[in-house]
């Protein structure tokens, strides 16, 4: 085929016509946002990362809150419900871009979500100036609901980094293991949770001997577990996410160190996003966690068997985090009749009440910070009849304070939990 | 007989034309704030910005031939610095800003220091692998840059804060930054590195330092992407380790690339386009970024010149006239 030049000239006007008309077509697309103001519905702004580094997760959260939201058919104090989901591509500046977004051209009431605590962060920092209400079900820098405390940023259905490693310091404590060595990926929710597993089990007069921080998205593990193969000690603490986490439980198997020493995880390590990929490698793996899937609690066991059979898979801590945290908004909406354009009377419906609805099958409150107290379980992965491993729970702290048994005055004079201080005690 | 073409009166290096046209684009630009709403003119500033990063990285593409991948770092560096030396240590935001810009035009120094003797895909590697290091450090020295979690802090100055007053004082700033980029590449230094772009053996025996020009042309533009990045850290009062990543680096050779190499105020045009898209099309997909590397696929196939390039090329074609100092 011959084609001269001229076609191609009028190959490229053509093109150049199309796509303006497709980027104009586009620009009025995006007008429904103003439609919005007028309907009068309640419009939630959801952030998740749908793209990048933990993607898999931030689909569970959509599906977490379009689950509760379906079953109450969008309707919230009989307003109607928008929901706005935008990717905040597990970027603190393209999620701080899609809260703009949200905020300033979307008009939503309320933002929820995020996962990587520097997403949350940066958006945090970003509705401290607009005063617009943030939910973060997931975020858990402990910061946020301590000593950088945003009135306006609630941790409704969410908990801190070391919540639960608190309690679980004291569990070490009580198997009567004497030494532990820990392994976290170096950042803030990593330092976050062994501290609180280092300074109670410490404190309680048990040895950290020695602390590894490996970057995200380690590939190799090798060098930390050859280190870790020849410490003496009596169980390994591990504090992984993602396909870190899938990685590490692996290679400990495949290194021989399974049987050794227990594997002791913080609870994002066995939860379902990462041991619905593997086998019998993580059998047996120990994590603190406020939910657990095989709980037998009627109610937990009800919305595992719901959400499994609407999504084909056991629900992880994203998609029960975020079901709970829209779960509180709308519980505390109801209170004030739907007014979701008072922002002072939603924040404060929202730190007074108390879920009940919640997958725990407990009623949850929050404390006087803004983040909820739990019952604390202890979870041990086991195989179901299936053949799916999922974590049950073996002991039960109940009523677990963000400051565990400390005095919170007293607790928030101490610094933050980081590489340099795990709050361990010297002996 | 050669008869010599009276030259136009120029202003400022401009011609009586080119001045109108900057006066009327500076105009339109300003009064943007009264007609569009609080978050488009939250994405207006970004482009402003990101488009003085685009045109930092073009004065040594378009005008060195070297394509630097380390500028995102730069960038980067300089946000670190402004957010740190007003919300850690205290000190009055104009202090900031200066010390940011100061920081990146010192890691641009570094970084000339060991790049300007390489050329074509090993300049392009080394500072790719220089900016990495800047990463790592912002990554890892979580004690001074909050490592993951970055760093938080209201930086802005008082009367900034508000989003019209903030896009003004970019405007100005970029205004200048723009000028002063535009005289800097028109300058007889500005040709020697187009020289050095066509033919560094011919310039290196025509008895022109070669090296030294390459080391001041990077530490000209590594200051520019500094200014850049200390007004991006005010905009963002947040700054994190994605913003010294390679992605911001590559975001911006993009940017430059999809306005035009060598046309300088491509970045502009290159940076909007960039923005536009991915807010327009984010809107209806998560897989904005995929619809963002086949419109790049697209670009480079029917505008390997990209959109400034283009265009001049047709406006060239149409007036018979070439951009003499543009020659290959």
């Amino acid at each position: 085929m011959i084609v001269s030049k001229g076609d191609i000239e009028m190959d490229r006007r053509q093109f150049l016509k199309n796509s303006t008309a497709a980027v104009a077509a586009a620009g009025t697309g995006a007008m429904p946002w103003r439609a919005w103001a007028q309907a009068a519905p309640i419009k939630i702004g959801l952030l998740a990362p749908l793209t990048g580094v933990v993607a898999s997760g931030g689909k569970e959260m959509v599906e977490g809150v379009q689950f509760y939201l379906e079953s109450v058919n969008y309707q919230i104090a009989g307003r109607k419900v928008e929901l706005a989901i935008e990717d905040d591509a597990s970027n603190p500046d393209t999620a701080l871009q899609k809260a703009r977004r949200l905020v300033e051209q979307g008009n939503c009431h309320m933002l929820i979500g995020d996962l990587l605590a520097n997403t949350g962060l940066a958006v945090a920092n970003y509705v401290k100036g607009t005063g617009t209400p943030y939910f973060i079900p997931i975020i858990a820098a402990d910061d946020l609901t301590q000593r950088q405390r945003i009135k306006n940023v609630i941790r409704v259905a969410g908990y801190t980094g070391s919540a639960f490693t608190h309690p679980f310091g004291d569990w070490c404590l009580k198997q009567g293991y004497k030494k532990i060595a820990t392994i976290s990926q170096d950042y803030t929710f990593g330092h976050e949770q062994c501290g609180g597993l280092a300074q109670v089990f410490t404190e309680g007069g048990g040895e950290i001997v020695q602390q590894f921080w490996h970057p995200l998205n380690t590939a190799d593990f090798s060098p930390y577990l050859g280190q870790l193969a020849d410490l003496k000690v009596d169980a390994i603490f591990a504090m992984e996410t993602g396909a870190d986490a899938t990685r590490l439980i692996q290679q400990y198997a495949s290194f021989g160190l399974k049987g050794k020493f227990p594997l002791l995880g913080a609870m994002n390590a066995t939860d379902q996003s990462v041991i619905r990929t593997l086998g019998e490698e993580c059998d047996g793996i120990i994590a603190a966690a406020h939910f657990a899937e095989g709980s037998n609690n009627p109610v937990t066991a009800k919305f595992t068997k719901d959400y499994e059979a609407k999504y084909g898979k056991i629900p992880s801590l994203y998609g029960f985090s975020m079901y709970s945290g829209i779960m509180w908004v709308a519980e505390a909406l109801g209170k004030i009749g739907g007014k979701a354009e008072d922002r002072d009377a939603l924040i404060d419906a929202v730190l007074k009440t108390d879920l009940t609805g919640s997958p725990l099958g407990t009623t949850v409150k929050l404390d006087a910070y803004g983040n909820p107290i739990y019952d604390v379980q202890i979870r041990k992965v086991v195989k179901r009849a299936d053949g799916k491993y999922w974590n049950v729970p073996i002991a039960n702290y109940p009523g677990v304070s963000q400051f565990w048994k400390y005095d919170p005055e007293t607790y928030m004079k101490q610094p933050p939990y980081s590489r340099t201080f795990q709050g361990i005690k010297k002996a | 007989m050669t008869t010599v073409a009276p030259a136009p009166t120029k202003i400022a290096g401009m011609t009586g034309r080119a001045i109108a046209v900057v006066l009327l684009m500076l105009a339109i630009a300003a009064a943007l704030p009264f007609v569009l709403s609080n978050y488009q003119v939250g994405l207006a500033t970004e482009m402003l910005i990101f488009g003085m990063l685009a045109m930092s990285i073009d004065i040594l593409a378009g005008f060195a031939g070297r394509t630097s991948l380390g500028h995102g770092a730069i960038f980067g560096v300089s946000g670190y610095v402004v957010v740190y030396a007003s919300a850690q240590a205290g000190l009055p935001p104009a202090v900031a800003f200066v010390l940011g810009i100061v920081a990146a035009t010192l890691v641009a120094i570094v970084f000339a220091l060991l790049a300007v003797r390489t050329s074509g895909v090993y300049f392009l590697l080394l500072t790719l692998a220089l900016g990495m290091i800047v990463w790592g450090i912002c990554l890892r020295w979580t004690q001074v840059t909050g490592g993951e979690n970055g760093m938080r802090g209201d930086v802005r100055p008082a009367i900034l804060v508000g989003h019209r007053a903030f896009y003004w004082a970019v405007l100005v700033a970029t205004t200048f930054v723009s000028y002063a980029m535009w005289r800097f590449v028109r300058s007889p230094f500005g040709l020697t590195l187009l020289g050095i772009r066509d033919s560094e053996s011919r310039m290196k025996s025509l008895g022109y330092n070669v090296p030294l020009h390459l080391f001041v042309g990077f530490a000209v533009s590594g200051f520019f992407a500094g200014i850049a990045g200390a007004l991006y850290a005010m905009f963002n009062n947040f700054v994190s380790p994605s913003t010294v990543a390679l992605a911001q680096s590559v975001e911006g050779v993009l940017m430059m690339i999809a306005g035009g190499v060598g046309t300088l105020f491509g970045g502009f045009v290159g940076a909007a386009a960039i923005i536009t898209l991915e807010n327009v099309v984010s809107a209806y997909t998560e897989r904005w970024q995929t619809v963002l590397g086949l419109t790049f696929i697209v670009i480079m196939i029917f505008a390997p010149e990209g959109i400034i390039g283009t265009l001049r090329g047709i406006l060239a074609r149409g007036t018979g006239s070439k951009d003499g100092y543009k020659s290959k």
